[in-house]
């Protein structure tokens, strides 16, 4: 163990680390490697928000053989499959225990502050003292629901995923769900399966194939470098910095969950949720331009898989290329519905989630709520963000993208702590 | 100069970005006001004025004022002394995709060779006259066809016409619920 024991409850030390999911402990992994003195300040248990704030259901995105974090990496037998939340929550406690990570559990940040380059980290245990900080507080802490959430009907419960648990807890009449991204997708198909009446509102979303030519589309997108792009790679970064998870669920039998799956087994599309005049809701006329844009987009990155694939030494083994079913929709889509008289009496913001900063009393967020950074670096010297969205690549959403970004940042902050001891 | 550069569909797209890029950094200076001026002729003909507009922080001002006559046609027993209200709403959806076809053509380095639309919009006009309340007074719904001739595949020019809806002022108008406030000063 690199840091302070256990029972401390205040003191100094190099860096701070806040938060004990999966990027915390690996950027405790590479402090630990570099001797930099740290401690880990988590609110709850190790792999909180996995443990606590998700539903019942959920698997990972990515197959098991892309579930590693520096210096640990999944063991298991069954490679291809996907963890659910028991088995990511074993994987980050024994990850937690191999690092010895320092962590103070049950610690809750209330505030952040820095003077003159040192900074003070406030709990409801003690404060903490240190040269630089490493956020790693997560990217989904709260769930982020639009406006119009306040338009719903009083007598029509609102339920976002950060509350869902599974579909015993909804009333038993039709489920609006807004939003088709991977949870939009995943909880509106086992609400349908629970027997409610599922109807989706789609506005912008990425659709992806669960398998394509025979291998898991993780695997594609890792072997074709997709995974790999950077700032660089794309033209608008804001955008790839915000783009909805791709439709995907991590299920054993590959289960491809595209809005073609979800009206084929009986689900209803709208268009994006717009507002409510008079307790009707209004849907906007543009979903079909939001289906062609992802059936177009999809085709994109298929297309550069198959470009990638055509050149690389395992061409004879692929299978051939395919193509899928555009996105069908109704001819003309249904614009309005007064949810009470059509028995509506849940709608579910599958909107996204955004993270909670209410603690951090430095000015580096924008006008948007997000902390301005380049690469995870922000511009406060000693002060660090991990486990944001294509924060330096766009695996950075993922478990394994988290290594190369850790090691990244702690390189930084080590040079950061040498220069300062130099002067 | 570059195969790239060559391309020229008379969209100054480097404006654009830098008018982009400006804007992200002074977010107050892109709320623009659109305003236009209606006066009755006679009968169902009117005649519309646009010349200022608010943007960049302070008013503007087109190169010159333009009219827009508007009225109804024969069969509504009215002059025809110009386009029906409903016709310029399709010329603007149509004229605001088209322009965003140029704009995201040139920004992809693709030439346009042409670019034609048509557009239509059916209406059951039982709902304008009051016959039936079930009958909404708008359109059922608005069919666009794009014919474009331009040195892409068809996925590509496929995606220009997506990604023009995607950013189209019009367009969201359109598909969208917008609150619409109508307030009156009488002088009689």
């Amino acid at each position: 163990m690199t840091g302070p024991s256990d029972g401390q409850a205040s003191g100094t030390v190099d860096t701070i680390v806040i938060g004990a999911g999966h990027t915390g402990l690996a950027i405790s992994h590479c402090l630990s490697e570099r001797s930099i003195e740290h401690v880990i300040l988590e609110r709850g248990e190790i792999a909180n928000s996995w443990r606590h704030e998700r539903w019942d259901s959920l698997t990972l995105l990515t197959p098991n053989w892309q579930s590693r974090l520096p210096g640990y990496a999944y063991s298991g037998d069954d490679p291809d499959g996907f963890m659910a939340m028991p088995d990511v929550i074993g994987f980050i406690d024994a990850y937690a225990a191999l690092c010895e990570a320092p962590v103070h559990a049950q610690t809750t940040v209330t505030s952040l502050r820095c003077h003159s380059g040192a900074y003070t980290v406030a709990t409801d245990k003690g404060d903490w003292h240190s040269r630089s900080v490493v956020v790693a507080s997560g990217a989904c802490n709260l769930a982020s629901v639009p406006k119009v959430c306040d338009s719903v009907p009083k007598d029509i419960d609102t339920v976002t995923p950060h509350d869902y648990r599974n579909p015993g807890q909804l009333r038993d009449g039709k489920v609006l769900v807004v939003g088709a991204s991977a949870t939009g997708l995943q909880l509106a198909d086992e609400i349908h399966r629970s027997g409610r009446s599922v109807t989706i509102a789609v506005g912008e979303h990425v659709r992806m194939p669960r398998t394509y030519r025979g291998r898991d589309i993780q695997w594609w997108m890792h072997a074709a470098g997709v995974l790999d792009e950077g700032l660089d790679d794309v033209d608008d970064i804001n955008r790839a910095r915000n783009l909805p998870s791709p439709q995907l669920v991590g299920s054993h039998d590959k289960q491809i969950l595209d809005l073609n799956a979800m009206t084929g087994a009986g689900m209803k599309l709208v268009g994006r949720l717009m507002g409510f005049q008079d307790g009707i809701a209004q849907f906007s006329g543009s979903l079909k331009n939001v289906c062609a844009l992802a059936d177009l987009k999809m085709r994109r990155l298929l297309d550069t898989i198959d470009e990638w694939s055509a050149v690389s030494p395992g061409a004879a083994t692929f299978e051939p290329p395919e193509r899928f079913e555009r996105t069908r929709v109704d001819a003309a889509p249904c614009l309005v519905l007064d949810l009470r008289d059509e028995g509506f009496e849940t709608v579910l913001f599958a909107t996204g989630y955004r993270p909670d900063y209410s603690w951090l009393d430095i000015p580096v967020l924008d006008r948007k709520g997000k902390i301005r950074h380049d690469e995870g670096v922000i511009t406060v010297p000693g002060l660090y963000v991990i486990g944001l969205p294509f924060l330096r690549r766009r695996k950075s959403s993922f478990i394994h993208g988290t290594e190369d970004d850790a090691r990244y940042i702690t390189g930084h902050l080590e040079s950061f702590l040498s220069s300062q001891d130099s002067q | 100069m570059s195969e790239e550069t060559s391309v020229n569909n008379g969209v100054n797209v480097a404006a654009l970005l830098e008018a982009r890029e400006a804007l992200t950094q002074t977010p107050e200076a892109a709320l623009f006001k659109w305003r236009a001026s209606c006066n009755w002729e006679n009968g169902t003909h009117s005649s519309s004025t646009v010349e200022s507009f608010f943007g960049l922080g302070e008013e503007q001002k087109h190169v010159r004022e333009f009219t827009f006559d508007a009225d109804h046609p024969e069969v509504f027993a009215s002059a025809d002394k110009g386009a029906t209200p409903v016709e310029m709403v399709l010329v603007g959806l149509a004229s605001c995709l088209t322009a965003g076809i140029a704009s995201v053509a040139q920004h992809r380095d693709i030439q346009l060779n042409s670019v034609k639309a048509t557009i239509e919009a059916p209406m059951d006009i039982q709902g304008i006259l009051g016959i039936d309340s079930d009958v909404r007074n708008g359109f059922e719904g608005v069919t666009v066809k794009y014919e474009i001739d331009a040195d892409a595949s068809q996925e590509d020019i496929e995606a220009l016409v997506a990604q023009s809806q995607k950013r189209s002022a019009v367009f969201d108008i359109v598909t969208n619920p917008t609150n619409v406030t109508v307030e009156v000063n009488s002088t009689g």
